[in-house]
């Protein structure tokens, strides 16, 4: 946000396109987002909404020759108080800024880790690069880490292969792993998805525990509504490629200003209050519609064809970020009038 | 439990041996739906639920155990006795993606099933693949498409009318909207309901998602390792869990509330091994609450209050 001092993140205009057989798409479009010390922002979005592409942008992994950044910048405060912009960095450059500075961890623990080395090994390697320690300090930071991310055990665990752990243990790895260098920046993917409920809510809770104790921003990019109460401070949701809707996730939840995070809202069943629903023979309010396709996007506002707010004046140009209050933005021209 | 159940589970176990170690994937399950019931099946990954679903359909054979169809006993029929009876019984998949066909039009994966029990003339088949596609919301001439034209949510709308061209009595949905996205899991959801509700249909509804459970589903089962812990009806469940998992899974669910408290008990560990489950009850390893007790009894599943079983033995929480 523009009043927010001194952002450790700070993206500004980012455009992220995809060259494919049928021509350019954007599948990021003019992208503001700011991460501060100490802060937790989520990125929240369905399939295609754009919300990988943008941390992938921030991290400068984007598959070479098929997506560039096209537009933006994305200026980052490493932990020598230097302040650069990403976008303008060579590969070299960002190579030792990633694992170091900016700690990554994606959805899936198990292709995040290498089969072939020990998990002490891995966590051990960023050290021995980014920090030139010796294979024996390193190896005892790992095992410090290890245990600092809830792993019995620590040193025993530190020996053996990612294939002898269970999938929460692999993702605290991963945590471990991304933490080593102490990162002023966490990129959390998804980190949570693909695990069980109740391995969700370990997870969850370490991940907000280290971030407190460690003073990080983290960048958390997710799908859960749920898991963005639980985890952020303020959220972003997403929609074919833009921000919709931002804001501090109590604001945003419980007086959301776009009939997009509206309806995302509407559509999931809660715990509780379906047993209700099913005596008065409510249904859940769906979004009609499908996501349309990046290829093809509509005129003016891209969520209007399955908005039950929509006007023609909806559909002529692309709405600007209307601001609600000094936090709060919605891309709505009706938000005024958008509400529960 | 009814009177007269229309699908009855008694005892039912499944051993696989892998590498010379015996897994427990399912021990002493039994369970009854009655006609036009939902019951739901939830666990975490390794408790079961979908080798319970195929178990059922016999798509996986179970090691023991009895399954009871409309009284017709199936885990005895032979092969051909079982492709008579599965007309009335069908599945629908989790992954859209991966179970339809790449090369059949949707016409011919929707007539398949007629065309391997032999009913109806070519024509009767295509109208009753249209017939499916409009119970679902899909336009008839999608017959001439393939998958691949369509999005996640048509396709699961596919997999569906794939179910009813059979005009089955029981269906065994397996995580039907999981693969989805919120916007979309909703629509299907409430499609899934009404069908169910206006062809009277009888469903095992196999979920990790709770929340989805509830508004699906009249009667709820909980699973953990392979064993059942809670049934209950959804309004009991939810308001009055009784087996200390169902209430730690039911804490560990994130509220997208933002005022909903955050009271969150958090599980230690992981889900055990099912090659080398604990003694006693299997949850005990994660329980908040479990005794000395506990290593040595194995909790067996009584009712509570009317309608509510749990496997636990301590009576003395609340």
């Amino acid at each position: 946000m523009d009043e927010r001092v001194d952002p450790i993140l700070d993206i500004r205009g980012l455009r992220t396109i995809f060259r494919t057989r049928g021509g350019e798409i954007t599948a990021v479009d003019g992208i503001d987002l700011s991460v501060a010390a100490g802060e937790t922002v989520a990125l929240v979005g369905e399939s295609g909404s754009g919300k990988s592409v943008t941390s992938l942008s921030v991290m400068g992994l984007l598959t070479r020759n098929v997506g560039a950044i096209a537009a933006g910048s994305i200026h980052f405060k490493s932990k020598d108080g230097a302040v650069r912009d990403l976008v303008t960095l060579d590969e070299e450059q960002m190579r030792r800024i990633r694992g170091d500075d900016i700690g990554m961890v994606f959805q899936e623990p198990m292709s995040s880790l290498n089969p072939v080395f020990t998990v002490g090994d891995q966590i051990a390697e960023p050290i021995r690069i980014h920090r030139n320690a010796d294979r024996k300090s390193a190896m005892n930071s790992a095992v410090g880490l290890l245990d600092q991310v809830g792993i019995p055990d620590a040193r025993r665990r530190a020996g053996q292969y990612p294939h002898e752990l269970s999938g929460g243990m692999r993702q605290r790895a991963t945590i471990a792993m991304a933490l080593a260098c102490d990162p002023t920046l966490l990129i959390a993917d998804e980190p949570t998805t693909a695990l069980d409920v109740t391995i969700q809510a370990q997870i969850l809770d370490l991940l907000i525990k280290l971030q407190r104790e460690r003073g990080m921003g983290m960048l958390f990019v997710t799908h859960n509504l749920g898991v963005v109460a639980e985890i952020a401070h303020r959220v972003a949701v997403m929609y074919a490629g833009r921000i919709v809707e931002e804001g501090p996730v109590g604001e945003v939840f419980r007086n959301p200003r776009h009939p997009y995070t509206l309806g995302l809202l509407a559509s999931m069943p809660r715990l509780g209050e379906a047993t209700r629903m099913k005596q008065t023979g409510d249904k859940l309010a769906a979004i009609p519609g499908v996501v349309p396709s990046l290829a093809d996007m509509p005129d003016g506002c891209a969520f209007s064809p399955r908005c039950s707010y929509a006007i023609d004046a909806c559909r002529v140009a692309v709405p600007p970020l209307a601001k609600v209050n000094a936090m709060h933005r919605s891309r709505c021209i009706r938000w005024q009038e958008v509400g529960r | 439990m009814s009177a007269a159940p229309f699908l009855t589970v008694r005892d039912l176990a499944k051993h696989y041996v892998s590498r010379g170690t015996k897994l427990n994937i399912l021990e002493g399950i039994s369970f009854d739906i009655a006609k036009g019931e939902v019951v739901g099946l939830v666990g975490e990954s390794g408790s079961g639920k979908t080798t319970i679903g195929r178990s059922v359909l016999r798509l996986v054979e179970p090691s023991s155990g009895s399954v009871k169809f409309d009284g017709t006993e199936l885990t005895t029929l032979s092969a051909a006795q079982m492709r008579r009876t599965r007309p009335r019984m069908q599945y629908i998949f989790q992954d859209p993606f991966a179970s339809l066909s790449p090369r059949m039009t949707i016409g011919e994966i929707l007539t398949e099933g007629l065309n391997i029990q032999g009913i109806g003339t070519r024509k009767e088949r295509m109208d009753r693949a249209r017939n499916a596609l409009a119970q679902v919301d899909l336009p008839a001439e999608a017959v001439n498409r393939y998958a691949h034209e369509f999005s996640g949510g048509q396709r699961q709308r596919i997999g569906i009318a794939r179910a009813l061209t059979l005009a089955p009595e029981f269906i065994v949905a397996d995580e039907p909207v999981s693969a989805l996205d919120v916007s979309i899991q909703a629509q299907v959801i409430n499609l899934l309901r009404d069908l169910q509700q206006r062809l009277g249909l009888t469903m095992l509804f196999i979920s990790h998602d709770l929340a989805v459970v509830e508004y699906i589903c009249d009667r709820v089962i909980v699973l953990y390792l392979g064993r059942i812990m809670e049934i209950a009806s959804s309004a009991d469940l939810y308001a009055r869990p009784q087996h200390p998992y169902t209430r730690a899974l039911l804490s560990a669910i994130p509220s997208p509330d933002p005022d909903a408290p955050r009271n969150r008990q958090i599980l230690k560990g992981d889900i055990p091994s099912p090659a080398n489950p604990p003694s006693g009850c299997v949850f005990r390893t994660r329980c908040p609450v479990a005794m000395e007790a506990c290593a040595h009894t194995i909790p067996e599943l009584r009712e509570v209050s009317p309608g509510q079983f749990k496997a636990c033995i301590r009576d003395d929480l609340n």
